[in-house]
């Protein structure tokens, strides 16, 4: 198809009711899962916050895939390819895959352990045990909260701009532009995933993971092969991608050779986030991580050089957006004028979007219950019903304020998300520290977490201005910001007094 | 011996993974993949097949002793 042809479709776009009504059906079926996943529910807050730490290995996979996987996976790669060109595959994907199950084996195993053994079911816990410092747990938490905060709006203002570029046409007489808007998007997702984590917490989450999990990287398949038949077959697309857009199909002149060595920063930052701690204290066992460390990055490879593709084609066929991260929707409804599958390609997008925001939500939850309240009120002062319905207010809580946070946010997410992951990855020294370093001392580590932020805020101020990918000397400014973190964390240690070695013993096996 | 080699199989594609050879070349592999994208994607699965063999030979034994002692 060529690109005049392509301009003609973009004029005529459907208006059918049938993609909606497709995207209605899944979400009222992942309401039937989280109402089935609520029977195994145990009642206890342990089953609430960590599942009994029972979940097997296939569901730790999905659901640890799926909170990994954010909007970004099929919507951000795309746009970014559409953008940068297949670079973004070795820049982004192909290095998590590495360092994601790296972090994995190193310090998720780790933490399961220890989590086990201390009966932890936070982060914080965890750092306030190994270090004996109230304080390191007042200066954490109000971070990790800052930082997951905009990873939440990815979510919802993602699905808001999917939805609005999917429904265009469709209400003439009732919304602006015939548009589902996204304040009433962001109503319905908050709705649902709000509904079946609040009766069954992280066990209903990760059903609802595997479920959207399975449903994503179906429709990503499916949309890849859809759109290739529709560009005249793979092997047409990529010449028209050669002959109109050449430079997209490498990566002289798109990414730079320290952007690319020094992104390979940015996946470290799943060592700290604190959803995903929350799924890997779920595991039954030490060694149900090991699906999750071996399949990891060939479900990465499987979601993301398809999307790669789509992103680099859709340059190539001229199709254009007013934002780089509009084409994935943009093309489904330009190419495929199918009304049932443009619905089944939303609800993949959707899929992607909701096993994050599912695993953030409770996350935060039990973060509030068990960091605030039960840390400042002590944890014999409820009983454990008490405890299960402190958790399921902030829940509530943290939906509604995130959902007004994305009725206000007006920039463009995406920018947001590069900026959340360096904050976390640059945590990573901590949490590698602390598992693996018997000498770092509690000022170390606070130290370490102060000037973290610190030199955090002077280069998220300095990028502000910036056009395009914020880069300093050619390099992520992660990189920055990780080295000042690990050279504080380490000189102040070693300046400190030992920690005690009975406490220190405690974490360590024999 | 078996768990030390297969960590350096990681640490082989962590290297690899940097394929400056490839940086400007538009060559199409089977018709349709340009060949950066080809190699990236052989590294994933490769990576997975260096993660297999890590979690056979290199697994931490005793850390389920260790977990459940609590």
């Amino acid at each position: 198809m060529t690109p005049a042809l392509i301009q003609a479709g973009q004029a005529a776009e459907a208006a059918s009711l049938t993609p909606l009504l497709v995207v209605g059906g899944y979400l009222g079926l992942l309401l039937i899962l989280g109402f089935v996943s609520t029977r195994f529910f145990r009642g206890t807050s342990n089953d609430y916050f960590v599942a009994t730490r029972s979940i097997g290995p296939f569901m730790l996979l999905m659901s640890v895939f799926g909170t990994t996987m954010t909007a970004f996976a099929l919507v951000g790669s795309t746009g970014k390819s559409y953008e940068f060109g297949v670079g973004v595959y070795g820049l982004m994907a192909s290095t998590s895959g590495i360092v994601h199950s790296l972090v994995f084996f190193l310090v998720g195993i780790k933490l399961w352990a220890i989590g086990k053994r201390h009966n932890y079911v936070t982060q914080i816990q965890y750092f306030r045990g190994r270090f004996q410092s109230n304080a390191l747990g007042y200066v954490l938490f109000p971070i990790l909260v800052a930082l997951i905060i905009p990873y939440l709006l990815i979510g919802l203002i993602g699905a808001g701009a999917v939805a609005k570029a999917v429904t265009r046409g469709m209400f003439p007489d009732t919304f602006d532009g015939g548009a589902v808007p996204p304040w009433l998007t962001g109503l319905v997702v908050s709705g649902v995933v709000l509904f079946y984590v609040f009766l069954g917490g992280v066990r209903s989450a990760a059903w609802a993971n595997t479920f959207q999990t399975c449903v994503f990287m179906v429709m990503g398949v499916v949309a890849f092969f859809l759109i290739a038949n529709k560009l005249g077959g793979v092997q047409a697309a990529s010449e028209q991608l050669l002959a109109n857009a050449p430079e997209h199909a490498a990566r002289e002149g798109m990414i730079g050779h320290w952007q690319f060595l020094s992104y390979a920063f940015i996946p470290l930052s799943v060592g700290m986030f604190p959803h995903l701690f929350q799924h890997w204290l779920t595991a039954r066992s030490a060694k149900t991580f090991r699906l999750t460390t071996v399949a990891h990055p060939i479900f990465i490879m499987i979601v993301w050089a398809p999307c790669i593709l789509i992103g680099v084609w859709a340059a190539g066929a001229g199709i254009e957006v007013p934002t780089a991260n509009a084409i994935l929707p943009k093309t489904v409804v330009t190419l495929v004028q199918q009304p049932v599958i443009t619905g089944l390609l939303t609800a993949g997008i959707l899929a992607a979007i909701m096993s994050s925001l599912d695993s953030q939500f409770v996350c935060l939850g039990t973060m509030f219950s068990n960091d605030v309240v039960l840390h400042l009120a002590g944890k014999d002062r409820f009983t454990d019903a008490q405890k299960l319905w402190l958790g399921r207010g902030f829940i509530v809580f943290v939906v509604a304020v995130t959902y007004v946070l994305s009725l206000l946010y007006p920039g463009n997410v995406f920018d947001l998300g590069v900026w959340s992951f360096s904050g976390f990855a640059s945590l990573f020294p901590l949490v590698f520290a602390a598992v693996y370093w018997r000498r770092v001392t509690a000022a170390g580590a606070l130290a370490s977490v102060l000037v973290m932020a610190a030199v955090w805020i002077y280069f998220f101020w300095s990028g502000l201005e910036a056009e395009g990918e914020y880069l300093v000397f050619g390099l992520m400014p992660v990189t920055f910001i990780f080295l000042a973190s690990i050279a504080t964390l380490v000189v102040v240690s070693l300046l400190t007094r030992p920690p005690n070695a009975e406490v220190v013993d405690r974490f360590f096996a024999k | 011996m078996a768990g030390k080699l297969a960590w350096g199989f990681v640490l082989v594609l962590a290297v690899l993974h940097y394929d400056f050879w490839y940086w400007d070349d538009r060559t199409l592999v089977f018709g349709f993949v340009p060949i950066g994208l080809f190699y990236q994607a052989m590294i994933s699965l490769l990576a997975g097949l260096a993660w297999f063999l890590v979690v056979r030979f290199a697994w931490p034994s005793k850390i389920e002793e260790w977990a459940a002692e609590g």
